[in-house]
């Protein structure tokens, strides 16, 4: 394919939760970057920026991503979800953003939609996990304010309501 | 926190990556999953003139372990290993370093072959290479050609890959019957680089034990059996040799003591799983 150069801005395009976005980017802009630049999409958060924080974790075709470690000119026809697509309606929250809200799984709210998108993504393909599995897969976040028992409760929580929600469908 | 500026290129073919390789030598890195890369850049450690994008090449697809071994094209994804059939039955010290090696959100992502060409002292996979006499295949625009792991890691984030070459994939013979592994590491947290991580293959009346974490790059060495009365002493060498230092993580004290007991402990699960 033809080269990018690297002043230049070039055209990326993908879907952002279920829609289709366009952006201009240079060759070196992060997804991270893109995702809270041109597109407004801030519910994103930007940490540490290379990699260790997990705050801007997303979800790449359906897989757990640090958007901070992406370029955007290689998500060009992915298919991206962020915190703002997990809510079903303005006015509702998920099954699991509702667990967190019930089991004080946040404060400051900062490591809040990584967590989310991580948890989101580990819980469709384990749907009963236990204690240590969650805590293994939280272990790719930092979170400065709750210790961490509190989202561990509620990503527990969460597992049983969805397993329920499943069951009674 | 930004990386500087480069020109991407999407390579559809493995010539094409090559092409650029041959063309530009030290300007051009491969961009592959980018967990290790990516941060580099960030931090402005690395600033190549291009990146040359490897994911959309088909030939670096290939996932495939037979009865001679597992080969792990340049475009494999760390998580890939954990789907393999029968990894535990098949490669049980990969099975049992895969929670060690980054976390579940970078090994969506990352490539085998690229901690590999990273070589970080502290990563597992460069370890886990040289421990079971694993092969780095190399090619350039003019040839091809295979190093043991041993040879492949020459220093801190350096190996024995020419400018104009990339690592294709990777090799890792399928282990014999009989013969035990195991893979033990002390880090802060899963996932942080490892303290010290030991990976021992324990092959009859041949023991090895593979260090990471300490030296420049992943050491090996043949040690004594369990039980045997010299096995102290040559563990306590291998620890003085390995020339920890002290850094923000741990002193080389601590390392030194690590080697020695995780060491221990780890020799003695391989040989106890050696049938
Ligand atoms: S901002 Fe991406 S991991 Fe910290
Ligand atoms: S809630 Fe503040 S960092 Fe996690």
């Amino acid at each position: 394919m033809p080269r990018l150069s690297a002043g230049a801005r070039h055209r990326v395009r993908f879907a952002l939760n279920g829609r289709a976005v366009e952006a201009e980017v240079e060759p070196r802009t992060t997804l991270l970057d893109t995702l809270r630049g041109p597109l407004a999409a801030t519910g994103t958060h930007a940490g540490c920026e290379h990699g260790v924080c997990g705050a801007c974790t997303i979800q790449v075709d359906g897989s757990m991503a640090r958007a901070c470690l992406m370029l955007a000119v290689q998500v060009e026809g992915a298919s991206i979800r962020t915190v703002e697509g997990l809510a079903p309606a303005p006015d509702r929250l998920s099954v699991l953003q509702e667990a967190f809200r019930e089991h004080h799984g946040l404060q400051c709210g900062f490591c809040t939609p990584g967590i989310l998108m991580t948890l989101d993504a580990y819980l469709r393909d384990h749907p009963s996990p236990d204690e240590r599995e969650l805590r293994e897969v939280l272990s790719g976040h930092l979170c400065r304010c709750t210790g961490y028992a509190p989202i561990l409760r509620a990503a527990l929580a969460a597992a049983e309501r969805l397993r329920e929600d499943v069951s009674h469908a | 926190m930004k990386p500087a500026s480069f020109d991407y290129v999407r390579a559809e073919d493995r010539k094409e990556v090559l092409d650029v390789l041959r063309r530009e030598g030290t300007e051009a890195r491969i961009l592959a999953g980018g967990q290790s890369l990516m941060p580099m850049l960030a931090m402005r450690l690395a600033r190549p003139g291009v990146l040359v994008d490897v994911m959309g090449v088909p030939e670096f697809r290939i996932l495939s372990d037979d009865a001679a071994g597992l080969t792990i094209g340049a475009g494999v994804r760390q998580a890939a290993l954990g789907a393999l059939p029968d990894l535990a039955q098949r490669h049980p010290m990969l099975a049992a370093a895969l929670p060690w090696i980054g976390h579940a959100q970078t090994r969506s992502r990352g490539t085998v072959c690229g901690s590999v060409a990273h070589a970080d002292p502290s990563a597992e996979i460069p370890l886990l290479l040289l421990a079971l006499g694993g092969e780095v295949r190399l090619r350039s625009h003019r040839r091809a050609r295979s190093l043991p792991a041993g040879e492949f890691f020459t220093g801190l984030m350096n190996t024995a890959k020419a400018e104009n070459e990339m690592i294709d994939s990777v090799f890792i013979p399928a282990a014999k019957p009989g013969v035990g592994q195991a893979f033990r590491e002390i880090g802060r947290r899963h996932g942080d680089y490892a303290i010290v991580a030991c990976a021992a293959v324990a092959d009859g009346a041949v023991l090895r034990l593979a260090v990471g974490g300490v030296a420049d790059r992943p050491m090996m060495r043949s040690l004594p059996q369990p039980g045997d009365p010299t096995l102290e002493e040559a563990l306590d060498a291998f620890a003085w040799d390995l020339g920890a230092r002290d850094d923000l993580h741990a002193t080389a004290r601590y390392r030194r003591e690590l080697v020695r007991r995780l060491g221990r402990a780890t020799i003695e699960e391989a040989a106890r799983c050696r049938a």
